[in-house]
């Protein structure tokens, strides 16, 4: 049962997506790398908005996770055709994040957090120790897939991201979620298998982050885990989730394009300042904006509501 | 032995920079996940102390102390605090204590890159050999250690024995039931926090004698620092002092018999093992 | 009405550190009845439900629903058995409607509904408990007594058979306590069993069939409530020892 609102969102949804699809057409190659980019993160940001917005668990484990998928097809490469990999970077990244899950979610956030904080870094050293006892250094990665190809499929798993975003919401799991975002005692109590749902939910955004990985290792040709591992990738993602607000799917969208845009700027002028600009983001949207732009939307909505009633 | 003994070394610096973060998570109720930079920051002040005047940086610590202490008031009180009035349950709070000190700690890196350029910094205090126990050991380890047991010490008798420092225990340990007993709950949140800074920063200024910094190396000693206080039990500091020996050890073992590359493994290992088994850690409550 | 009893306690205990909040607990009770459990402040009434719903883990002893173990099983999978608790600081969902919040119930309990099954259903419980108005209210703008009838929806919303009701009645005025306690009769009418934690003696004297007393922790008293409320020792604990 779809409502006439739900109707109206997803044609505008599919012209969006059929518009953003023309880009290498109708852009030159630096609009290219630009999309590239804005496209992978929203992959990257809707998918954690999915599960940390409605628990309020904040996951900064996407770079280990994308890592990880950037690895599956560094080292399949050489055996699997590439588009066996994708899949198998999926239920690798499911089965860490499941892993991860098991072992932190049932606590509180905070211990979420530490652990995911350091997940990227211990995934990079354990990499690291396996390299050097096997002897290689980085791995190539040589396919005959250009931008182009990379920008389609990273709209392609978009477009999927909220398909099962929009599946999630009305679904029971979706449910579930919002019903421990409010309070998980009651949660709890009611019969929701709480660590079952959470874990679920960050199954699919590690899933999601490790196919983006390892739909992006083509673009960088020579793999090394200080390439793979980015831990400012997570960080990234928590602001352009969080700024863009995590109340409504197309929230973390709204925060991609703005900070990707501002970041390459401050990238040119001050590259040595990018981390003071990640910064100053974070305290911005703790004081000002805490619910995001989607926040920001909904209380103007509501006070025009007040003012007319 | 050898390695039992270069572990506590380490381990007794490791407690000095896990009681600072203790004192503000346990105590105050902020996880800092600033602390790291603040111990570079602490770092980098005894280099600069050392290499422009040649000041040792066991001096350095007096003026590093009463800096980093008002600074972390500042701090909590202007930034912080709005924070604690504003949340509406412990967890609101948590999720923006985290936002908003690691937006601190992205700041603070952002200026130290700024201020001292991107470059490991090190140098050269006591490096003269001392023999314990039949093996050689830097001077300036055990020297590190000895400082910090000490500080250790004073801070750990003050908790217990001085009424400020009971006050700040108890705070920990039931917030709503110390306010009943006319403790000034935000007051004294404000000088664990100030406190905890104070001690992390002096810790660094130590922990610069024998290890190399750099602006981005804060991440790692929070996350060590982290898994210290959890490994301990969060608000009791004698769990602290115990597990930042452990770990101490355990890295030094893993360092010298597996590989040093894979000591962030060993901790985290230990980390895993004490969250499924005992959350609470050795000394803490459990969580009801 | 002799019934079988449909929830047991025995040798019940909870330490908190070195505090014993619940020590050994024994006591039965029997399918369609309501029991009392009453007691002074901090005689542990409220942590004995909690061990019953699941909220907190028996230190030691034993917790068996008609006859099989409960005892160590996670909140979740009681509530699914059939236990439904109301929470003494009421607990409804924020960000959700009234109707929202009673679905809660209904879509995750043992009898597990979805879609316009779940709408109409708590639609229904809404009824039941006078709250048909504000289906579509948020829960912030509810009055007090409605906070407390939306969670008795919500409880009612998954079908339990046993009712666990955490000082449900406190804070109401003598017309709503009388609404109350007729609602909560009606329940044990309907079939179904309910305990009580309460300090509203007039509730206990009208609606329990069976009363069990606690005082630190420990029983000090069952049976009817009129011979219960009598009992010295019971007074004792409630109005303290006398300096005689």
């Amino acid at each position: 049962m779809i409502t006439s609102d739900e109707t109206r969102n997803i044609s505008i949804a599919v012209v969006l997506l059929a518009l953003a699809a023309c880009l290498p057409w109708i852009g030159g190659p630096y609009a290219l790398t630009i999309g590239v980019t804005i496209v992978m993160f929203t992959a990257l940001s809707t998918s954690w908005a999915l599960f940390s917005g409605p628990t309020h668990y904040i996951s900064l484990a996407t770079a280990a996770f994308f890592g990880v998928g950037s690895y599956v097809t560094a080292i399949g490469i050489g055996f699997l055709p590439y588009w066996a990999l994708l899949p198998i970077a999926g239920v690798i990244g499911a089965i860490l994040a499941a892993l991860v899950g098991l072992a932190t979610l049932r606590l509180s956030g905070v211990y979420f957090v530490i652990f995911t904080l350091g997940l990227a870094e211990l995934v990079r050293q354990l990499i690291t120790y396996g390299q050097n006892k096997s002897g290689t250094k980085g791995l190539y990665v040589l396919t005959n897939i250009n931008e182009t190809m990379i920008y389609w499929q990273l709209l392609g798993l978009c477009a999927l991201v909220y398909l099962a975003g929009w599946l999630i919401g009305r679904s029971r799991l979706g449910f579930a979620l919002r019903i421990i975002g409010d309070d998980e005692q009651v949660a709890k109590h009611s019969g929701i298998n709480t660590a079952a749902a959470k874990i679920m939910l960050f199954m699919v955004s590690g899933a999601v982050a490790a196919i983006v990985g390892a739909m992006l290792a083509p673009r960088y040709v020579y793999i090394e885990p200080a390439i793979a591992f980015t831990p400012m990738l997570s960080f990234q993602v928590v602001i352009m989730a969080l700024l863009g607000g995590t109340g409504r799917l197309w929230g973390p969208v709204v925060g991609v394009i703005p900070f990707t845009f501002l970041w390459e700027a401050i990238s040119v002028s001050f590259p040595n300042q990018t981390t003071l600009l990640l910064g100053v983001c974070f305290l911005l949207i703790v004081y000002l904006l805490p619910k995001g732009f989607v926040g920001l939307l909904q209380a103007i909505q509501r006070r025009s509501r007040e003012a007319l009633s | 032995m050898d390695i039992i003994i270069t572990g506590l070394l380490l381990g007794g610096t490791y407690a000095l920079i896990a009681i600072g973060l203790n004192l503000q998570y346990g105590m105050a109720r902020i996880m800092n996940l600033a602390n790291g930079e603040l111990l570079v920051a602490g770092g980098f002040a005894a280099f600069w102390f050392y290499t422009a005047g040649q000041v040792s940086p066991l001096l350095t610590i007096f003026v590093v102390a009463p800096l980093a202490f008002v600074a972390n008031w500042l701090i909590y009180v202007v930034v912080l605090r709005p924070l604690v009035k504003r949340a509406k349950n412990r967890g609101q709070l948590e999720v923006d204590s985290i936002l908003t000190t690691f937006g601190i700690s992205f700041i603070s890196v952002g200026l130290m890159l700024a201020v001292f350029g991107g470059n490991y910094f090190k140098y050269s205090y006591l490096a003269t050999p001392v023999e314990i126990f039949g093996a050689t050991y830097g001077s300036n380890r055990v020297t590190a250690f000895v400082v910090a047991a000490i500080i250790s010490a004073v801070l750990l008798l003050w908790l217990h024995l001085s009424r400020t420092g009971m006050a700040i225990r108890a705070i920990s340990v039931a917030p709503n039931s110390a306010r009943l007993v006319g403790i000034n709950v935000p007051q004294l949140a404000a000088i664990a926090f100030a406190l905890g800074g104070a001690v992390t920063a002096v810790g660094g200024s130590v922990v610069s004698t024998f290890l190399t910094l750099d602006a981005s190396t804060g991440v790692i000693f929070t996350l060590k620092a982290l898994i210290i206080v959890i490994m301990g039990g969060v608000g009791d500091v004698r769990g602290t002092i115990i597990a930042a020996l452990l770990l101490g050890i355990l890295e030094t073992f893993v360092a010298r018999v597996i590989d040093p590359g894979l000591t962030l493994a060993a901790a985290y290992l230990v980390f895993v093992l004490i969250l499924l088994f005992r959350p609470q850690g050795l000394f803490g409550q459990a969580q009801t | 009405m002799i019934g079988s009893p449909v929830l047991s306690l025995r040798g019940a205990t909870k330490r908190f550190g070195g505090l014993v909040a619940v020590n050994d607990l024994d006591f039965d009770v029997t399918e369609h009845e309501v029991m009392g459990l009453i007691g002074p402040n901090g005689s542990g009434k409220s942590t004995t439900l909690n061990l019953i719903s699941g909220a907190l883990r028996v230190t030691s002893g034993a917790i068996s629903l008609r006859g099989s173990a409960i005892t160590q099983m996670p909140a979740q999978k009681i509530a699914r058995k059939g236990i439904a608790r109301t929470f003494q600081l009421v607990r409804l969902l924020p960000s959700m409607t009234v109707l929202e919040n009673v679905k809660a119930g209904a879509v995750f309990g043992h009898r597990r509904r979805w879609g316009a099954e779940a709408d109409d259903f708590a639609r229904r419980m809404l009824e039941r408990v006078g709250l048909t108005r504000q289906s579509g209210m948020h829960v912030g703008q509810l009055t007090y007594i409605d906070t407390k009838r939306v969670e008795l929806a919500r409880v009612l919303a998954s079908e339990p058979e046993i009712l666990l009701l955490d000082e449900w009645l406190a804070g109401l005025n003598p017309t709503e306590l009388a609404e109350g306690i007729k609602l909560i009769r009606s329940l044990r009418d309907e079939g179904r069993t309910v305990i009580l934690v309460e300090h509203v003696m007039d509730a206990i004297r009208a609606l329990c069939d069976n009363c069990v007393v606690m005082s630190s922790g420990k029983k000090i008293a069952e049976g009817a409530p009129e011979a219960v409320l009598s009992d010295p020792e019971v007074v004792r604990a409630y109005l303290g020892d006398d300096d005689a």
